[in-house]
């Protein structure tokens, strides 16, 4: 039962703190326990109906309610940025919701919700990730079933997992999951990463971060321990490998960050910039620029900050 | 030309004065009143009740003011709602024998204690536009009839039933409370009472697709109507601290009871078997779609092979719920640069080394001729 509706003298009724009642936030605790204690097993739990739309990140947004508190600071980004449209619909509900103290800088964070990338600065021990997840099963593309897909699991018969990455070879030269690329944790489960570029995988690896996923419409919730071996599948005459660009993020000039392609006219041109704009910001500001900064800057697009 | 966008968050703000505006439309024309949509747009309020899973007319038509009339949204909106609401327990189960009948109609029987009661229907009207209805003050007032309905009305199947005709329903061992879909997950093979639950809240507009494939061969049920049922049933409740049953008020409901040819085995004679649809409010399309894929979903209870996607649990449960179904269906509006970055980074690797390759191949060629 929710006692969060019931009206104290003469106030109106109010939502619990950070929305979710304390049951639901315990229900949640408890299979977030379950997750750390089975590294990349898929916990079943009674995801709640959000005021958020389904595939909006209702599974992160639970998780981030069911964990945050007062002595908290919320970074939440979509894309690598803080500034796209979900990434600030999310914040401002925490902010509403929690009266949650946000940030942008990934090193300020305690709780870091994301959609789609890890952040481009290491995390630190003590840090959170919470990761917002469409399709939790890596195996469901290959087996829609999911009393199927959950007895693959418990005899760990990945075989047609990895039958696909070798049609992938076969067919194309190489393994063509760009995103969402499966991995091995702890040397027993396969897991879904999230729909993150493969490029952010290694960063999954002994990662002195918690790691939290989400996934509200198929109601699953799995997680990473600090310090959890993430192994990337692939062969040994096939290595695994991340995306690389020719050139490096026009802003800031990094050459070791995941890169946006913005097209900047129709006669071709294009612009490559950090995909993590704390990360490019930071940049920026410690005095690195990139040889599109003058006129991004000079159309007022980005600010130029003098170090 | 360089679109990373700070000021995202007064953009939202912005879209959220637009489609207030876009709600309220011509402001020379009066803002439509939540009692006018509950009282004039009752199917549509009966739908976001059914889809929302919680019954209130009133919030029903004040969602369905708020979403413009969409009616998943408005069944979105219900559900927000809904989640946060405390449960104070579970009531008696409807006893829908004891239905205020507004409207009973059999396929079976040409007359039955009771009688048919047609009641308000558009199965019998020509689909001509009331013209009359462009201008306000058009309305007929129903002639009485000159005797009340019976008081008491069978259902149907119970008719069947008392000659052993019909499938027995028995409560699981124990009688245990239902399951919640909306608290627990939910695992495969589902239960009845899942099915049923989901179904409840299922959209109608997929329910009537796998109903029909069912009719027309992808399933093979052969049902009859063996009873609808529209009409009031009281909710009663049982507080803890009386003991005893509280009338907590009469709910709108309708009732399908389909009428399906089933083989007996060796061990069972032949019985017809039920498929069952209940649903909130006037909606018989719903409750009959409903009672169609109910019976497709008993295949593997009966043995049956289960080739069709009515008849597969994981298929018909996972993708009913139209909100869910909506959310991610619309989520690909979200940006994905991301990872349509990483796409575009392989395919153009994959098509430059082809070329290099060919190249090579190319450059081979007269070497090998000669």
């Amino acid at each position: 039962m929710t006692i969060h509706q019931m009206p104290a003298d003469n106030t109106k009724p109010a939502y619990n703190y950070a929305y979710l009642d304390e049951q639901t936030k315990r229900m949640i605790r408890r299979a977030l326990l379950k997750a750390v204690a089975v590294p990349g097993y898929q916990v079943p739990f009674g995801s709640r109906e959000m005021p958020l739309a389904r595939g909006w990140g209702t599974g992160g947004i639970q998780i981030t309610a069911a964990i945050i508190g007062p002595a908290d600071t919320l970074k939440v980004i979509d894309q690598g940025a803080d500034d796209t449209t979900n990434a600030v619909s999310i914040r401002r509900f925490f902010e509403r919701t929690a009266d949650a103290r946000t940030c942008e800088a990934t090193d300020d964070a305690t709780i870091i919700q994301t959609r789609h990338r890890i952040p481009e600065a290491p995390l630190k021990p003590g840090q959170v990730i919470v990761y917002q997840v469409p399709t939790p099963e890596p195996l469901r593309r290959l087996e829609p079933r999911e009393a199927e897909t959950r007895k693959m699991h418990a005899w760990a018969e990945y075989g047609l997992m990895q039958v696909k990455l070798y049609e992938d070879i076969a067919r194309y030269g190489e393994i063509t999951k760009t995103y969402d690329y499966p991995v091995m944790v702890n040397g027993r489960y396969v897991m879904a990463p999230s729909p993150i570029p493969k490029f952010d995988n290694p960063k999954m690896h002994m990662s002195p971060a918690l790691q939290l996923f989400g996934a509200g419409r198929e109601k699953r919730i799995y997680a990473l321990p600090p310090y959890t071996s993430v192994r990337s599948l692939d062969f040994e005459d096939h290595p695994f490998r991340i995306q690389s660009w020719t050139q490096p993020c026009g802003l800031c000039g990094a050459g070791d960050s995941y890169l946006d392609e913005v097209v900047i006219d129709d006669q071709g041109g294009r612009m490559f910039v950090c995909s993590d704009s704390h990360y490019c910001e930071t940049r920026r500001a410690e005095g690195h620029r990139g040889t599109m900064l003058g006129d991004a800057a000079a159309s007022g697009l980005v600010e130029e900050t003098t170090p | 030309m360089y679109v990373a966008v700070k000021g995202g968050e007064a953009a939202i703000l912005a879209t959220h004065d637009l489609v207030a505006e876009a709600r309220r439309g011509d402001p020379a024309v009066p803002e439509i009143l939540v009692a006018q949509i509950r009282e004039q747009q009752a199917l549509a309020c009966a739908r976001v009740m059914n889809e929302g899973s919680l019954y209130d007319q009133d919030l029903a038509a004040l969602a369905l003011k708020q979403s413009q009339g969409d009616v998943i949204e408005a069944a979105f909106l219900m559900r927000a709602y809904r989640t946060t609401l405390p449960r104070f327990g579970s009531s008696e189960p409807l006893d829908t024998a004891a239905m205020a009948i507004r409207r009973r109609v059999s396929a079976t029987y040409k007359d039955l204690p009771g009688g048919q009661v047609l009641g308000p229907t558009y199965d019998y009207t020509h689909r001509l536009f009331d013209f009359a209805l462009m201008d306000e003050g058009s309305e007929a007032a129903p002639r009485k009839a000159p005797a009340p309905l019976d008081a008491t009305m069978p259902r149907v199947p119970d008719i069947l039933g008392a000659e052993g005709l019909m499938e027995a329903e028995e409560p699981p061992e124990g009688d245990p409370r239902p399951f919640d879909l909306t608290r627990d997950p939910v695992s495969f093979p589902a239960d009845r009472d899942v099915r049923l639950q989901s179904m409840a809240r299922g959209d109608e507009g997929f329910l009537l697709g796998l109903g029909y494939s069912v009719q027309r061969g992808f399933g093979g049920t052969h049902p009859f109507v063996g009873e609808v049922r529209v009409g009031e049933v009281a909710v009663e409740f049982v507080p803890e601290e009386l003991g005893f049953a509280v009338d907590l008020g009469d709910i709108t409901l309708t009732e399908c009871q389909m009428v399906n040819q089933f083989q007996g085995s060796k061990e069972v004679p032949p019985q017809f078997t039920r498929g069952y649809g209940l649903v909130f409010g006037h909606s018989e399309r719903k409750a009959m779609s409903m009672s169609l894929v109910d019976r497709a979903l008993k295949a593997r209870d009966f043995g049956e092979a289960t080739n069709y996607p009515a008849q597969q649990d994981e298929f018909v449960l996972y993708h009913a719920d139209n909100v869910e179904a909506a959310g991610f269906v619309e989520h690909l509006k979200l940006p994905h640069y991301v990872d349509f970055q990483g796409e575009l980074e392989l395919i153009r690797r994959i098509r430059k080394e082809r070329e290099e390759r060919l190249a090579q191949e190319q450059n081979a060629m007269p070497e090998a001729a000669e």
